[in-house]
């Protein structure tokens, strides 16, 4: 709101707003400093703040011990992945649908959204089964199958509402002024599109990374991604907090900064548009 | 154009739905090969009155509702904080979204161990501070835990909604309304909850789509116990046919699922149906 405020009410909610802030930070923030402290004070009573020895040890064992640079490739793989080859197979959709709609456009896009309700728990068997008969269990491979079509919607939707917004105008404008078809797309087209098909990508790599259920459903060692990586370190021996800190410091680390990027277009991507 | 993708979300929706009907009314156990034997509503008939069934519906009923109240509500509360003039807007509205970034077996893990653990987690620790027995939350508080961590992870998405929201508000309209002698309360309640009304339908309807399959948080930290007491429907068939075997039982547990969230996707999707034409 701009509205004059004065000093004192501004240092009041500015305390209120950060303590607020710093509070739902705060178990991310403690789960980065347990990662550089030795197992014996991760769990010290009372627990140390700052003042602690920083090492680096949990990092180099974490990859030493569980191969951790795997599991971190192949999130970067599928997530990935998944996120182009989706971009591939939506972006022509949403174009067309965006620039020539037809009469059954707004239900083809409507019946696309509710296959983004199925529950994932209704069509698990038989996937698990089909993967398990095609050898695409514990594959990379199967796993952007499953990730590319889960996102589909949502990246069609997303790149559709950014289509939307290109001003029809332009295209005749560019035409009547003789620009060819491969003109059009390369010099008008595609720097207009641009912000909104990289916005999309970077939602979707970061939906992509986190998907926990067909992760976690569908491979054991080879595919896992960091999700269940990290999933196996719900049954630990011995001391393992500041390992699994670290382990998980390096897994949201990447992500939390894409995020943060993102942050604008998340809520137009998650709402469907609905909410801009 | 469009066609490449809708044939692969067809055959990716329909295909292997028609094989959960299917399986559904078969007797088909992993364990015992050979028998695919066709037996009616049967498998229906064992899921729906397992009380593992009425257990699991009572825990997604409370899963859900537990998270919406609190995201919910905790939102628009954030929300009102967050569009007040301070200093380090942006550093906070960053700290704050946070967590909606964290893979869902972090979150469910760093909770478990290092807040919530008994003995060495944070909880514990200030528990015995105050000079009090610290409490074993997941061990006698499944469900309550399990709730805190998923709402711990979705309030940030509801509040960044209720901002976007609450910022698109004509200030025009709030000025008129303090100029006609309009307290806060009845600001709030007059303005701004009218205008927030869709963010909020739109927060609900989404989350729930999203909480009905809540899986990763409850695998991770109780297994769906102490017995069924954090086991919600998505859990229950997962445990039903990944673990005991017994795919025509899951496949129709699968199945009231689906109809379960195309109850509430029915609102969602006439909602977004309308957005399109307006």
């Amino acid at each position: 709101m701009a509205r004059n405020v004065s000093p004192s009410r501004k240092t009041a909610i500015t305390f209120l707003a950060w303590s607020i802030g710093l509070m739902m930070f705060f178990p991310i923030l403690w789960t980065i400093l347990t990662s550089f402290k030795t197992e014996a004070e991760a769990i010290a009573s009372p627990p140390s703040f700052l003042a602690f020895h920083w090492t680096f040890e949990n990092y180099l064992e974490v990859q030493e011990r569980s191969n951790y640079f795997l599991h971190f490739l192949n999130s970067v793989i599928i997530s990935f992945g998944s996120t182009i080859l989706g971009l591939l197979l939506a972006i022509p959709a949403s174009w067309g649908m965006a620039f020539v709609p037809g009469k059954r456009t707004n239900n083809l896009l409507v019946w696309m959204l509710s296959t983004k309700m199925l529950p994932p728990v209704g069509v698990l068997i038989p996937i698990y089964l089909i993967f398990r008969d095609t050898g695409l269990l514990d594959t990379r491979t199967g796993l952007v199958i499953v990730l590319t079509l889960i996102n589909l919607p949502i990246i069609i939707w997303m790149l559709y509402t950014y289509f939307k917004e290109i001003p029809h105008e332009i295209l005749e404008a560019a035409r009547m002024d003789g620009a060819t078809l491969g003109a059009e797309i390369m010099y008008i087209l595609t720097p207009m599109a641009l912000p909104g098909i990289a916005s999309t990508f970077l939602l979707n790599v970061i939906l992509a990374w986190n998907e926990a259920f067909w992760t976690l459903n569908l491979t054991a060692a080879k595919a896992a991604p960091l999700t269940a990586f990290i999933a196996s370190y719900s049954s630990p021996e011995g001391l393992f907090y500041a390992k699994l800190s670290a382990a998980s410091t390096m897994a949201i680390a990447p992500i939390l900064i894409l995020g943060w990027f993102s942050q604008k277009q998340l809520v137009r991507g998650l709402t469907f548009g609905a909410v801009k | 154009m469009i066609s490449p993708s809708v044939l692969l979300l067809f055959g990716w929706m329909i295909v292997p739905l028609a094989l959960t009907v299917y399986f559904s009314f078969l007797r088909y156990n992993l364990l015992i090969p050979g028998t695919h034997e066709w037996i009616g509503f049967m498998n229906y008939q064992y899921f729906l009155t397992d009380p593992a069934f009425f257990e699991a519906m009572k825990n997604t009923l409370l899963l859900v509702g537990g998270v919406l109240l609190l995201t919910v509500f905790g939102g628009v509360g954030l929300a009102l904080v967050l569009d007040l003039p301070f200093w380090g807007q942006g550093v906070v509205r960053v700290l704050i979204i946070a967590p909606f970034f964290v893979m869902p077996t972090v979150s469910a893990l760093v909770w478990k161990n290092m807040f919530m653990n008994p003995v060495n987690g944070l909880f514990a620790h200030a528990a015995k501070f105050l000079g009090l027995q610290p409490f074993d939350f997941l061990a006698h508080a499944p469900l309550f835990s399990i709730i805190i961590i998923v709402a711990w992870q979705w309030l940030p998405f509801a509040t960044l909604i209720f901002l976007t929201s609450l910022q698109s508000l004509d200030q025009e309209q709030m000025e008129a309304a303090e100029m006609d002698g309009a307290g806060p309360a009845n600001r709030f309640i007059y303005v701004v909850l009218p205008h927030m009304a869709r963010a909020i339908t739109v927060v609900i309807l989404i989350q729930t789509i999203f909480l009905l399959s809540i899986f990763a948080e409850i695998l991770v930290t109780t297994n769906g116990g102490p017995g069924c007491a954090s086991t919600n429907l998505t859990y229950l068939v997962y445990a039903q046919s990944l673990l005991q075997f017994d795919v025509g039982g899951g496949s129709a547990g699968g199945i009231v699922a689906v109809v379960l969230a195309n109850i509430v996707a029915i609102f969602l999707m006439r909602m977004i149906g309308k957005n399109l034409e307006a």
